[in-house]
C-alpha cells in the first residue's frame, strides 16, 4: 500500500508475504518496486480504513463487551473486565475473537492487561502470550522494547542513541533529564503503561439501542447505592422495553467514574426478559466487582440485544404458578452470569463412532431429538485421555484376563468384547487408520471397566482403560 | 369485618392450593419415592426417597474416587421422577449415555460445569431456589454440617429431591465423610459385588452392595444386594436372592483385590 508524503511516494503498509521479502513500511516506493519486481502496489485509503475500523469496533461491541474505543489507525480496545465471563474467561474471549477475525481473512493479534498501554505493548510485542495476569503487566514489560510505548519514532531512536532500549532500563532513568530531552511523553507513556496515570478512553457509543440513563450531582460509590441506581435503571429500561413489545437478551451496565475511567458489566439471557427482579438478580452477582474508584458521575443502562417478546407469556409471572419453563430459564441466566455461559448446557447425541464424541453441548433449555442408543451399555465416567494400562491375556487375541491399572492389579473375572470403532477418515489422516477394539470387563471384586486395545494384537496394539462404572 | 373475611379468603385460598397440589399429584401427596423394592423401601422413613430432603450416595471400590456407580444409583432415582434436573459438575468426566441407560433422559438434564470444588455447593443452592426442577444433584467432596444444613433446609423449602454425590480422592476421605456428622436425611454407599453364575463369556447386568449407612428415623445400617438398575432407573432384588428372607442378606462381603 502506497501513500504520499511530501513528494515522495512510500509504503504505508505490507503484508506477510512482502514482509518476508524485505519490505517494510516507510520505503520509497521506487526503491521497493526495484528490490521486488512485479509489487502489486495498491493506493492507501484512510477514510476507507478508518470506516472499516468503525465498523470492527461496532461488532466487537456487539460480540464481546460493553466498552470498545478505537485505536487508529490498527487497533481497537475492548475493556473485557465484567464481560469475558460470558467466554468462560479472558483466554477463552482472546480465542473466540482471534478465531473469528482469522475466518474473516484479518490478520490480527491480542493482549489482555491491567491497563490500556499494557495492552497495547502485549498485542503486538508479545502476541504469543496474549493473557497476562492481573498485576503481571509491568514485569511483562519489562523485557520489551522502547517502541512498545507507543513511542513517536523520534523518541524512540533518540532513546537507541542513549542505548536505552528495554522498557527495563527506562523504568529505573531519571525522570527530569528523559522530560528535559524528550518532552512529558516517555514518561506518560510509561505511566499509562504500568497504571500509574490514568488514561481516559473515548468509547463507542450504541446505535439505537433502548436505554436509561442517570447522572449524579454527587459522585456515589456505596455499593448499596449501586445496587439502587441498578435497579432505578432497570426499572426504566423494562418498562422501555414493554413499550416497545422487545425483551432484552444482553444489557450492558456503564459506570463513568469522576475520574474518566468507565466501568462496564454485562449479562445475557437465554429467553428475552423484561423482569426487573430477575434481571436485578443477574447484575447484582456481579455488581460487587466494579470498583467505584472515587466516585461514579454517571450510569447508562443499555439493552444492547434484544428480541420480540410474547406479551402473554410475560404476564403470567405475577399468578401464583409460574410456567416451569421460565424460573429455568432464570435459573440457566443465574448459572451462566455466576459460572460462565458455556458452562451451563444440556448434553445431546451426536452421531459418532468414537465415545468421546459421542456427546455435544447444547443450549441448556433445548430440545434433545434423540437419545443414544440403548442396546449398547457404557460406563457412567470417561477418562479423558484413557490411562494407558498393562493387560495380560491368555492368548494375543483373548480378552485381557489381569490388567494393571495406577499399580494396581486386577484379576478379570469375565468380559464382553471385541466392540470394534474405526475412526472417521473424513476429519483427518491419522484417523483413516484408527481402529480401536473395545472390552467391557469385570473383575473378580465385581467392578466394572471399558477397555481398548489401539490395534489388532497381532499389529502390537496397546491397551487403554478408557471408561469405568456401569449398570 | 373485612379483617375476618379476609382471613377466610385466605385460608380458602390455601385449601384450594393444597386441593391443586393434590391434583397434580405433587408434593403433597407422594412426598417419598419409593425404590420398588419391599425390603428397601420398608426400611426408610415414608417407604422411599423423601423429596424435599438431601440425601447422600458415596461410593466403595478401586475405582471409587470416580463416584461412577454413585452418579448411576443417583440417575436411576432421579429417573423415576418427573421433571427437569439440575447436575452441577466439577469437571466434564460424567458420560451422559450412560444416563440415559438407566432412564435418565438427556433433555431432563441441565448440567452446570463448576470447574471448581468449591463452586458446586452455591450452584445447587442456586437450583434450590429456583421455581420448576424436580431434582438437583451435585458432586461434592467435603460436605460440613453447616454446607448440608443449608441443602437440607434449601431442599424441605423447595420440595425438591436433592443428591450429594460425594466424591473423594483417598479412602481415607471416604472413611472420614462416613463418619462425619451431616443433615442429610440419608446416606448411601454403593459397590460392586461380583456376579455370581458361570463365568460365561458377555456381562449380565452388574450386582451392587447398597447400602444405607445412615437414615434418620430409621434403622441404620442396613444393605442389600441388588442389580443394578435397568433401563427405566429399576433396581431389583436378584432373581436368585429374590425368595430368601431379609436376614439372609449378607453382611458387607468384598474381596480384597490381588
Amino acid at each position: 500500500m502506497a501513500d504520499q508524503t511530501g513528494n515522495k511516494r512510500v509504503l504505508a503498509a505490507v503484508d506477510q508475504a512482502a514482509r518476508r521479502l524485505g519490505l517494510r513500511p516507510g520505503m520509497a516506493v521506487a526503491h521497493a518496486q526495484a528490490a521486488v519486481p512485479g509489487l502489486a502496489v495498491v493506493e492507501a485509503d484512510p477514510d476507507a480504513d478508518a470506516v472499516a475500523l468503525e465498523q470492527l469496533g461496532v461488532w466487537c461491541l456487539r460480540r464481546y463487551a460493553p466498552l470498545v474505543a478505537l485505536d487508529p489507525p490498527d487497533g481497537l480496545w475492548i475493556e473485557v473486565a465484567g464481560a469475558a465471563h460470558l467466554f468462560g474467561d479472558e483466554d477463552g474471549l482472546v480465542e473466540d475473537l482471534l478465531t473469528r477475525l482469522a475466518q474473516r481473512a484479518l490478520s490480527a493479534s491480542a493482549g489482555v492487561a491491567d491497563t490500556p498501554g499494557a495492552a497495547w505493548a502485549v498485542a503486538r510485542f508479545l502476541p504469543h502470550e496474549p493473557v497476562v495476569p492481573p498485576g503481571g503487566h509491568a514485569a511483562a514489560l519489562v523485557d520489551l522494547p522502547v517502541q512498545a510505548l507507543r513511542l513517536a519514532i523520534e523518541s524512540a531512536d533518540g532513546l537507541a542513541q542513549l542505548g536505552i532500549e528495554r522498557i527495563g532500563q527506562l523504568t529505573q532513568m531519571p525522570r527530569a533529564p528523559l522530560r528535559l530531552r524528550f518532552g512529558p511523553e516517555p514518561g506518560l507513556r510509561l505511566d499509562q503503561a504500568l497504571g500509574h496515570a490514568l488514561e481516559p478512553l473515548v468509547y463507542l457509543d450504541w446505535p439505537e439501542a433502548p436505554m436509561a440513563r442517570l447522572v449524579f450531582a454527587d459522585p456515589i460509590g456505596a455499593p448499596e447505592t449501586l445496587a439502587r441506581v441498578t435497579e432505578h435503571l432497570l426499572t426504566d429500561l423494562c418498562a422501555e422495553l414493554e413499550r416497545r413489545g422487545i425483551g432484552a437478551r444482553r444489557i450492558d451496565l456503564v459506570f463513568r467514574r469522576v475520574d474518566g475511567l468507565s466501568r462496564s458489566l454485562r449479562v445475557a439471557t437465554i429467553r428475552p426478559s423484561r423482569t426487573v427482579r430477575h434481571l436485578v438478580a443477574l447484575l447484582a452477582e456481579r455488581l460487587a466487582l466494579v470498583d467505584p474508584g472515587f466516585g461514579i458521575d454517571e450510569a447508562v443502562l443499555c439493552a444492547t440485544r434484544t428480541e420480540w417478546f410474547d406479551a402473554a407469556q410475560a404476564d403470567l409471572g405475577d399468578l401464583a404458578e409460574e410456567p416451569a419453563e421460565s424460573g429455568l430459564a432464570e435459573l440457566v441466566d443465574r448459572l451462566g452470569a455466576r459460572l460462565g455461559r458455556g458452562r451451563v448446557y444440556r448434553l445431546a447425541p451426536r452421531a459418532s463412532a468414537l465415545p468421546e464424541r459421542a456427546v455435544r453441548r447444547i443450549d441448556p433449555l433445548a430440545g434433545v431429538e434423540a437419545s443414544w442408543p440403548a442396546d449398547l451399555p457404557r460406563p457412567a465416567r470417561l477418562l479423558a485421555p484413557p490411562e494407558p494400562v498393562a493387560v495380560t491375556a491368555l492368548a494375543p487375541d483373548h480378552p485381557p484376563a489381569l490388567v494393571v491399572w495406577r499399580g494396581r492389579r486386577l484379576r478379570i473375572a469375565r468380559a464382553d468384547g471385541p466392540e470394534r470403532v474405526h475412526g472417521e477418515w473424513w476429519r483427518s489422516e491419522a484417523e483413516a487408520g484408527l481402529v480401536r477394539d473395545y472390552y467391557r470387563v469385570e473383575t473378580v471384586a465385581g467392578d466394572r471397566f471399558w477397555l481398548f486395545r489401539d490395534a489388532p494384537a497381532t499389529e502390537g496394539g496397546r491397551w487403554w482403560l478408557h471408561g469405568l462404572g456401569e449398570a | 369485618m373485612p379483617e375476618a373475611a379476609n382471613g377466610r379468603d385466605d385460608r380458602m385460598a390455601g385449601l384450594r392450593r393444597q386441593i391443586d397440589a393434590l391434583a397434580r399429584g405433587g408434593v403433597a401427596r407422594s412426598p417419598a419415592l419409593p425404590f420398588g423394592i419391599a425390603a428397601l423401601d420398608a426400611q426408610l422413613p415414608g417407604g422411599g426417597l423423601r423429596r424435599g430432603a438431601l440425601h447422600e450416595v458415596g461410593e466403595a471400590g478401586v475405582s471409587a474416587e470416580h463416584a461412577a456407580l454413585a452418579a448411576l444409583f443417583a440417575a436411576a432415582v432421579l429417573a423415576r421422577l418427573h421433571g427437569s434436573v439440575l447436575w452441577c459438575l466439577r469437571g466434564r468426566d460424567l458420560f451422559a449415555p450412560a444416563l440415559a441407560g438407566v432412564g435418565l433422559c438427556p433433555d431432563r438434564i441441565i448440567f452446570a460445569e463448576t470447574g471448581s470444588e468449591t463452586a458446586v455447593l452455591p450452584a445447587m443452592e442456586e437450583g434450590l431456589r429456583a421455581k420448576g426442577l424436580a431434582a438437583v444433584v451435585g458432586e461434592v467432596g467435603r460436605l460440613g454440617l453447616t454446607a448440608s444444613r443449608r441443602l437440607q433446609l434449601g431442599a424441605e423449602r423447595s420440595g425438591v429431591l436433592v443428591i450429594a454425590i460425594r466424591r473423594h480422592r483417598l479412602a481415607v476421605e471416604r472413611e472420614g465423610a462416613a463418619a462425619e456428622p451431616g443433615a442429610a436425611l440419608t446416606r448411601w454407599r454403593v459397590s460392586p459385588q461380583p456376579g455370581t453364575g458361570p463365568p460365561l463369556p458377555g456381562l449380565p447386568r452388574a450386582r451392587w452392595l447398597v447400602e444405607l449407612t445412615r437414615a434418620r428415623g430409621a434403622d441404620a445400617p442396613r444393605s442389600w444386594i441388588l442389580d443394578a438398575p435397568d433401563a427405566t432407573g429399576r433396581l431389583r432384588l436378584p432373581a436368585e436372592l429374590a425368595d430368601r428372607p431379609l436376614a439372609a442378606a449378607p453382611p458387607r462381603a468384598r474381596a480384597g483385590l490381588g
